[in-house]
């Protein structure tokens, strides 16, 4: 039976657990003279029996499906001859391919070595047998597993109890869910991480000055090897995101400021939604307009000053990303400044202290705590930022702090890498998730401290 | 207004300081200005910008040819015979028409230039035409296909302040297209094509159909998981969960979760939901999956907030008639606090639906023409779609792109300020 | 007495009526004796309005120099908005409008040539919860010298530091650690860092709305002594909720009701022998 049928024969077979779980509830019901009599509501008696029909079949479907795939390849590779066996990642999947285009019959047959034949037709068998397998299994447990529900059931059974604790079990999987993200993102990154510092020294890549991460094809080529030194995507990330909160650090702060401080209410309700919708401005309409509209307008400035400016400079990409960034860092620096107490403020004016003189010299100070940790996530932002980067900034890995000169950042890099043909035993693969892992960790660095600051300054005014 | 008093000593040290005082305050206020008139002037380039770009491309340019559906030509002899049809030369039928429109052109080069004038559709299109109307073949009639891109292109510039754009046109093809403006035979028709059709590596025939689908899709997948997981997570949080360590650990997990740049996910997809689950790669259902684990944070989040919004006098009333915390939840809290949920659910999606960068990873970039028919056929997504486009050398794409973007933006803008109208409901509410 | 009571209630419950009704309030004209001599500062047909509400009606006050007048009456009467009338810390609340004659001896409170950061220098403020800034404690005194370009100095400026903490009674306990924050100090020392901030600048007023309402006992009584010793210097105006404390540091007490000026009477007189039925009402405690 194919995966989606016998998912749906599973919820069947669960649908008539409850419906003779309820029978039976009702049954005690009638001896004992009325359902009140019952521990619980027949309908908990019968979700009893359909989870007990029904949890454990398709928990056991999901974990063999997960591994199925690899225990068949497996399987295949140890019938396969020592002279073809595949000794990379590549071949490997270059061979499972061919196997698997054999067996649906989009490859022609013609010439092809009989063991891969033979591994052809032994894959339709595998896949076979183990959709049946699977089917009966499951349909095992899940009769099994609904027979025994319903045969341990009585009038005194602490039906919803036992519901409602998996119910409440279910809940705390999913807000768990958050924790597995974050082990699935370390773990993916952290393991091909591992194999990339295998290859290059860690060194070299955390210290090194040139990024020239084109493997050549052949491995006689001259420089086979590539370079994999990142400062220069260290310094272009950083760089860009300097630009880029030059920008929006004192747009943002001026206009919440100016918003919170002097703004009439009516001013304030048309400004406040049309920043805001800077934010929702998705990055790859960003990442467009710093390509055809802003990075040739500052080409042609600059050309127009005497001054050499390359189409892809650091600077459009920068000066984008800082317009993206400035709502961000505009809203969060409005909560702040709210939440000073006014008597802060009265305390100051009453001294004969300007509006100005009372925002400068008590309200930012009193607010700075909740400001630098704004300001700290809006740079996480901006050093994770993908799109506005990858389509204004380029590809040259140049170690410079012009402006006006091309850079290119550790994200870029990222998708260049893994966009297309990806193979996981080069190098020049796996870096891409040797600079995820940088990114990752000095993101969540900045968020973790940026929260913490933020989150004792709200406490701090309770 | 009465005499001033004798000011003593400190006031008149203050009075002094006034005047820059107050220039001080000026100059403040005016940064504040400055600096708001900055973020709305951007707004407004932004805008200007895109729909100046991109307003063109709801229309196309056509071509009226007259097409004699010539037998000979086509070499059919038997209308009825699919396969002669399929075999047919309707591109010698456009060629045709085109050289009896223009029947002074002669010579190779400029016959190839003066078949360049319309689409390589113009064909599939004179085929669909036949097939839906076999009585044609024989006949003649006037009909008007599309032109090539560079003709677009070309033709709407023609009126533009900044002069013609001419691109790869040649003097020839210009004359052409003026002897077809005074016959009447060339015009501006809106695109319908471009809400249907998938991606195309000839401008004039790529539209966003295939994109919006293949965005429905992988969308439908993030909302079917990250809403109920999202709400589930956010239930347990505020009403089950004990105050413990692991606690703790969700929540600055959820809330680092919240800031983690989108590239990471997309990382997380390729070696997680790929490489070890072997989920195929470029079809909605990888998508979704992606942008619901990154969405999650978002909902959890906002869910939170509505849950916490329910007054609690509503959670002991239903304790105090006997049921269960998990009934009350499940009977009370959470209808009410729905809307909330909602909100917030919606606000996910449409940052869902801009995201580009962890797709990119998964596949999703591939080059689609087929408008997807289902969560695991290869499919792109619209903000994927402007990334391609955006890429693409012929200035025809930069139209396209900039309605693309318009499209994007119209559906974002349409969910959000659903998000804030459901949201002003709800305040009302309490 | 219970028709008088009954008719409290009613009006009591009926705020909002006094704009349609005003005949109904037993409140006609202020009794005892308002008005005196080249006052400090002059109040004529003073009245506040926040947007359409009414929340002051027609005072006249004067308020004598070196005097400390206390200003009791039951919560919401108008006490505080009558106070930031003085220093026009009204000005900043949104929707608030004043009308009728303020003079600060010869001048125009709201007069045009009046500029508010002068007025604020002159018409000093202790506000009811102690508000130090996020500074420290040097800082917060330094603060209003700093801003007015009032220490030519660091010497200067340092010793008008200490002559504030002084003053304020506070020098000799943060004497050793002026440069720690403003916040880590106790609830009565904040209060008079508050204090010491206030006539750092030599205001010639000093309005104090309920400065002791957050403080213990010891530290009430300590601010009280201050405020007798300040007395010499400066006009003190005071609001507060205790009637002990009006007793025991002001010259003449005047009783507010539902934004009206029912009585002002010398301190003794009110809180033995008071003319207006209100005031004996507030003051035995009826209402309050
Ligand atoms: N900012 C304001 N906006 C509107 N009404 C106010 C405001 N401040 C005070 N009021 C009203 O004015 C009246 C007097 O208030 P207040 O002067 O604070 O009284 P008191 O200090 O005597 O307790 C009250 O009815 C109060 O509700
Ligand atoms: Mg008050």
């Amino acid at each position: 039976m194919q995966t989606s049928n016998l998912i749906i024969a599973l919820l069947v077979m669960s649908a008539l657990a409850y419906f003779f779980g309820y029978q039976r509830s009702r049954g005690f019901a009638r001896q004992l003279g009325g359902v009140s009599n019952l521990h619980s509501l027949p309908t908990y008696y019968g979700m009893r029996v359909a989870l007990w029909c029904g949890l454990p079949s398709v928990l056991l479907l999901f974990v063999c499906l997960a591994f199925e795939e690899t225990i068949i390849s497996k399987m295949l590779l140890s019938g396969i001859p020592d002279e073809i066996r595949p000794t990379s990642i590549a071949e490997y999947n270059l061979l499972m391919n061919k196997i698997e285009n054999l067996a649906s019959g989009a490859l022609s047959s013609e010439g092809v070595k009989p063991a891969l034949l033979d591994a052809a037709a032994a894959l339709g068998y595998l896949r076979d047998m183990s959709q049946r397998l699977l089917t009966g299994l499951a349909m095992l447990v899940a009769g099994g597993g609904g027979f025994w529900g319903w045969w341990r059931m009585s009038a005194q059974l602490r039906a919803r109890q036992q519901v409602e604790k998996i119910f409440k079990g279910f809940l705390l999987l999913c807000a768990s869910l958050a924790i597995f993200t974050t082990l699935g993102i370390l773990l993916s990154v952290i393991f091909e991480s591992v194999r990339f510092f295998q290859q290059v020294p860690i060194s070299e890549f955390l210290f090194g000055l040139e990024w020239s991460p084109q493997t050549a094809i052949r491995p006689d080529q001259v420089g086979g090897s590539g370079s994999f030194g990142a400062v220069p995507l260290f310094l272009g990330t950083m760089l860009i995101s300097f630009i880029a909160m030059t920008v929006a650090v004192p747009a943002g702060l001026m206009s919440a400021i100016y918003l919170a401080e002097y703004a009439g209410s009516k001013v304030r309700s048309f400004v406040k939604p049309a920043l805001e919708i800077l934010a929702g401005v998705p990055t790859v309409v960003y990442g467009y307009f710093a390509a055809l509209t802003v990075a040739p307008l500052i080409r042609d400035t600059g050309t127009s000053m005497g001054l050499s400016v390359t189409s892809e400079s650091a600077l459009a990409a920068g000066l984008v990303m800082g317009i993206m960034i400035i709502p961000f860092i505009s809203s969060l620096a409005d909560d702040v400044i709210n939440a000073v107490p006014q008597t802060m403020r009265d305390g100051s004016l009453a001294l004969g202290a300007t509006h100005s003189e009372t925002i400068k010299q008590v309200i930012i100070p009193a607010a700075l705590p909740g400001i630098v940790g704004g300001v700290l996530l809006a740079v996480s932002r901006a050093i994770g930022e993908t799109m506005i980067v990858v389509m204004a900034a380029g590809l040259a890995a140049n170690l410079t702090v012009n402006p006006l000169d091309t850079v290119t950042t550790v994200t870029v890099q990222i998708v260049t890498l893994l966009v297309g043909d990806q193979e996981f035993d080069s190098a020049k693969t796996l870096s891409a998730f040797a600079l995820g892992l940088m990114l990752f960790l000095v993101t969540l660095g900045l968020n973790y401290i940026a929260l913490r600051v933020v989150k004792k300054y709200r406490e701090q005014y309770e | 207004m009465s005499k001033s008093s004798k000011p003593n000593a400190t006031t008149e040290r203050i009075r002094q300081t006034l005047a820059k005082r107050y220039r001080a305050e000026k100059r403040f206020r005016l940064y504040g200005v400055v600096a708001i008139l900055f973020g709305l002037l951007c707004v407004a380039t932004l805008f200007v910008d895109i729909i100046g770009k991109g307003h063109g491309a709801f229309r196309q340019t056509y071509i009226q040819l007259s097409v004699d559906y010539d037998a000979d030509i086509l070499g059919i002899s038997d209308i009825n015979d699919a396969q002669q049809l399929a075999l047919a030369d309707f591109s010698g039928l456009v060629k045709k028409s085109l050289r009896t429109r223009f029947s002074d052109v002669s010579g190779r080069k400029d016959k190839r230039q003066l078949y360049r004038l319309v689409s390589n559709s113009a064909e599939y299109d004179l085929t669909d035409r036949l097939k839906t109307a076999p009585a044609l073949l024989g006949q003649s009639e006037k009909r008007w296909v599309l032109a090539d891109d560079d003709i677009d292109t070309y033709f709407k510039s023609l009126n533009s302040s900044d002069g013609a754009f001419v691109g790869r046109t040649s003097e020839k093809q210009q004359q052409w297209v003026q002897s077809l403006i005074d016959a009447g035979q060339i015009e501006l028709r809106f695109n319908s094509q471009f809400f249907s059709n998938g991606d195309s590596r000839e401008p004039e025939q790529a539209g966003i159909g295939g994109a919006i689908v293949g965005s429905l899709f992988t969308l439908f997948i993030t909302l079917a998981l990250s809403f109920p997981i999202g709400v589930a997570a956010a239930v347990y949080l505020e009403e089950f969960a004990p105050k413990n360590r692991w606690t703790d650990f969700i929540e600055v997990n959820i809330n680092n979760l919240a800031a983690v740049p989108s590239i990471i996910f997309g990382l997380l997809g390729l070696a997680i939901f790929i490489n070890f689950f072997h989920v195929p790669r470029s079809v909605p259902v990888i998508g979704g999956l992606v942008l619901a684990v990154m969405t999650l944070p978002t909902i959890i989040i906002s869910s939170r907030a509505a849950i916490k919004a329910v007054p609690p006098s509503i959670r002991e009333a239903g304790i105090g008639i006997g049921a269960s915390p998990v009934q009350v939840v499940l009977h009370h809290v959470l209808p009410l606090a729905l809307p909330g949920m909602l909100t917030g659910t919606i606000i996910g999606m449409a940052q869902a639906l801009g995201e580009t960068a962890p797709l990119l990873m998964i596949g999703m970039v591939a080059f689609i023409v087929d408008v997807p028919g289902g969560f695991t056929d290869p499919a792109t997504v619209l903000p994927v779609q402007i990334f391609l486009w955006a890429d693409s050398p012929e200035r025809a794409f930069v139209e396209k792109t900039s309605a693309a973007i318009m499209v994007l933006l119209a559906f974002l803008i349409t969910m959000n300020t659903f998000a804030v109208i459901l949201r002003k409901r709800l305040e009302r509410r309490w | 007495m219970s028709a008088l009571t009954m008719n409290l209630t009613a009006t009591a419950s009926e705020e909002n009526s006094f704009d349609s009704a005003p005949e109904q309030t037993v409140v006609e004209d202020t009794v005892g004796f308002p008005l005196v001599d080249d006052p400090k500062i002059r109040a004529r047909n003073a009245s506040v309005f926040y947007g359409d509400k009414q929340a002051i009606f027609n005072i006249d006050l004067d308020i004598g120099k070196h005097e400390v007048i206390a200003m009791i009456g039951p919560s919401g009467c108008g006490k505080s908005t009558f106070l930031r009338t003085i220093n026009r810390m009204n000005d900043t609340v949104d929707g608030c409008r004043v009308s009728g004659e303020f003079l600060l001896e010869e001048d125009n409170i709201y007069g045009s040539k009046m500029d508010v950061v002068e007025l604020r220098a002159r018409v000093g403020m202790v506000f009811q919860k102690p508000n130090p800034f996020p500074k420290s404690i040097f800082d917060n005194v330094a603060y209003g010298p700093k801003i007015h370009g009032l220490a030519g100095s660091r010497v200067e400026l340092d010793e008008i530091v200490e002559n504030s903490l002084k003053r304020a009674g506070l020098w000799a306990e943060v004497k050793d650690r002026l440069q720690q924050p403003g916040t880590g100090l106790s609830g009565g020392q904040q209060q008079r860092l508050c204090i010491a901030r206030a006539i750092s600048i030599s205001p010639e007023v000093i309005l104090m709305d309920e400065p002791c309402s957050a403080l213990d006992p010891i530290a009430t009584a300590r601010i009280e002594e201050l405020i007798a010793e300040l007395a010499e210097n400066y006009t003190i105006v005071i609001v507060t909720h205790s009637m002990q404390q009006a007793a025991r540091v002001s010259h003449r007490t005047a009783y507010f009701h539902l934004g009206k000026l029912v009585e002002v009477n010398e301190t003794e007189k009110v809180f033995t022998t008071p003319e207006h039925k209100l005031t004996e009402a507030y003051i035995t405690g009826r209402f309050g």
